[in-house]
């Protein structure tokens, strides 16, 4: 069979069951649609918020962007995983004991204010709106690569399908699908990564290999022959104190996502959440650890397998030819001596961030290659069997519909729950709010089919905003609402504000008015770290300088800070140690 | 909320900063420490052949990330039974 039909039989196999999934846990009220039921297994939780946090920019080019980077993509794998730390000791246990719908539920109760409310509902519409256009382009690639299929027929299929399961069983059905495709995503990563790595080194643990074997060793050695600098070097193309702002942005704003924290209220109880932020974190390193791996083994065969050679004989290569013809390999011969050069710098002129067929004369590179192409290209260069290419499509896809997914439900749910019902409409019933939010579930992804379709052309640049946006804004305000009681409403949407206006004109400035790195050379990818500081400096004396909180609030943070229900509270009572 | 129960709180609630504190310093020595601001001396190390510094950027502190984790969950089980804050 053909990688082509093989890739068929997978995707109708993995969509079949998605589809039965969400028909099996369709539901009916209210909390089984934004919240699960609250009866999600801490186990099962994990794996739904691994697969709902890693995207198809974790699964397709996270490998291909270290690879490229070095040292320097540690920001993207510390970044996006110390987060979870934070967010297992500080936010998940708090807010799941709070025990409500969403984030602007948090922030609107917590601190006794609807324009609190408004600003979190902004704020999360549109980190999660940005977020999600890039996953429906990531559904429309896979299959245009690997189907032939035109790419607005690939974004409305997967349109489709997460509106089955998104629309009937809301969280509930979107938990169960994640961890199905959990499961897929992670086998489809592993497998090529197990290939590479035996093939290279004979030890099938990817992170061992990585650590033991002189695979690195010989890459340092061949990066500095060829003019690059050794690959494990620090701060190449980033400052010491950028990589610092944006691994700790990353980190902040991975705890302040709000579809990432959501999963949080779906689990039994506050033990649960914190075991479920473990699981979840576990789940998550099996991926982020192999990546380091696959993204220096596929360099090292790359570099080997294609500098030096003949032209000829290299494109008499099976897989050369299919990606060649992608476009997103390429070879020009600079020197005409009918070998291919491997070199810093561009082999072909770019502009605008697209490549031209024109070669870029000023250096030596005759070889470019697209970063997707690390993961997407290594079970062909691995020479595996067909049906390893197609699981890698079956797991791209996987990864883009379970973020889709999970960021639709929280676009639905700051319209439906948090305006609709906390603020428009607070005598609706069961059945109007289920409806409405299934309504802004069809909304949600009708704009992101578009954005899908039509993608804006910042998509790229907008993921800083998304991480600078929750870091400078969500984490620090939630953090605060729980660890400080002192914090009040004024001091709270005064450091909201500073946080968000600082971190958006500086991303805007630098952005499209050519506005200098002026803070220390921080760039827009990190300042989020900055405008997090402001915002706890701000909150915290803005609160000091106002009335305090009303008393109920005072019990409400005495409250969130319990594990256990107010009935426990007099066992406490009579507890003795 | 009695005085007496307000002060029970106080302490658990102390008791839990204290190992939340303690958590994150390794948390944050072994990534932003180990993994960038002592990344140059590190690499003069050699873990298994890796320069170590560049290990913990990579790989080294997600695995202490996990750990981190767990160790929070299991120490707030023994503190909630301490306290009788435990749920069925």
């Amino acid at each position: 069979m053909t990688a082509e039909a093989w890739t068929f039989v997978f995707i109708i196999g993995t969509f079949s069951a998605y589809l039965y999934i969400g028909w099996w846990a369709r539901v009916r009220e209210s909390s089984g649609f934004y919240v699960a039921g609250q009866g999600v297994p801490a186990l099962a939780n994990g794996a739904a918020t691994a697969a709902d946090w890693m995207s198809a920019a974790s699964f397709i080019s996270m490998a291909g962007l270290i690879s490229f980077m070095g040292y320097d993509g540690s920001i993207y794998l510390m970044g996006w995983t110390g987060g979870y730390v934070l967010l297992a000791l500080l936010l998940a246990p708090y807010l799941r004991k709070f025990g409500k719908y969403t984030v602007p539920d948090f922030v609107g109760d917590r601190y006794y204010s609807d324009t609190a409310r408004v600003v979190a509902v902004i704020c999360a519409l549109f980190v999660s709106l940005t977020y999600v256009a890039g996953q429906m382009r990531g559904v429309g690639i896979v299959f245009s690569r690997f189907l032939g299929v035109d790419i607005v027929w690939g974004v409305v299929i997967g349109m489709f399908i997460v509106a089955f399961f998104a629309v009937l069983g809301g969280m509930k059905g979107i938990t169960w699908t994640q961890v199905a495709q959990y499961f897929v995503l992670i086998i489809a990563f592993l497998i090529p990564a197990i290939a590479i790595s035996l093939q290279l080194t004979g030890i099938p643990v990817p992170q061992a290999a990585f650590v033991t074997s002189d695979i690195v060793e010989k890459l340092n050695a061949i990066q500095i022959d060829l003019g690059f600098h050794e690959y494990t070097q620090p701060f190449t193309g980033k400052t010491k104190l950028d990589v610092l702002c944006i691994t700790l942005a990353l980190m902040a704003g991975t705890a302040g996502l709000p579809h990432v924290i959501v999963r949080f209220y779906t689990v039994k109880n506050v033990r649960a959440a914190r075991y479920s932020a473990g699981w979840a974190l576990l789940f998550i390193a099996l991926l982020y650890t192999t990546a380091p791996a696959l993204a220096a083994f596929a360099r090292y065969n790359l570099i080997t397998s294609l500098h030096g050679q003949e032209i000829d004989q290299v494109r008499e290569l099976e897989w050369v030819q299919s990606w060649e013809a992608t476009g997103l390999l390429a070879f020009v011969d600079k020197d005409g001596d009918g070998k291919l050069t491997f070199a810093p710098g561009e082999a072909f002129l770019v502009s605008n961030a697209v490549r031209s067929n024109e070669p870029d004369m000023t250096n030596a590179n005759e070889i470019y290659f697209d970063r997707d192409i690390i993961v997407l290209s290594t079970p062909e260069v691995a020479q595996l069997s067909p049906w390893v290419i197609a699981l890698v499509a079956a797991g791209g896809l996987a990864a883009a519909l379970s973020t889709a997914a999970g960021l639709l439900l929280v676009i639905s749910s700051s319209i439906a729950h948090d305006l609709y019902f906390r603020m428009l409409n607070p005598g609706a019933n069961e059945r109007q709010r289920v409806l409405v939010g299934r309504i802004f579930v069809i909304a949600g992804i009708l704009v992101a089919g578009y954005f899908g379709i039509n993608p804006p052309g910042f998509v790229g640049q907008v993921v800083a905003f998304a991480f600078g946006l929750a870091a400078a804004s969500f984490f620090p305000v939630i953090l605060l609402g729980i660890f400080d009681a002192r914090t009040n409403r004024e001091g709270a949407i005064a450091g909201m504000l500073v946080g968000l206006l600082f971190t958006v004109s500086y991303i805007v400035g630098g952005k499209y008015f050519g506005m200098p790195d002026w803070c220390f050379g921080i760039s827009a990818e990190g300042i989020g770290a900055v405008g997090m500081l402001l915002n706890i400096a701000v909150t915290i004396g803005i609160s000091r300088v106002t009335p305090a909180p009303p008393e109920h609030i005072q019990q409400l943070v005495n409250e969130i800070r319990l594990p256990a229900h107010p009935g426990v509270a007099q066992v406490l009572d009579e507890g003795h140690e | 909320m009695s005085p007496e129960l307000s002060a029970r709180l106080q302490k658990y609630w102390r008791a839990n900063e204290r190992l939340i504190v303690v958590l994150l310093v390794i948390w944050a020595a072994v990534s932003f420490g180990a993994g960038i601001l002592f990344v140059e001396q590190l690499n003069t190390i050699s873990f298994f052949g890796l320069p170590f510094g560049f290990f913990m950027a990579q790989q080294g502190s997600i695995f202490v990330f996990v750990v981190l984790i767990f160790a929070y969950a299991i120490g707030m089980d023994r503190l909630d039974r301490r306290y009788h804050a435990d749920e069925d």
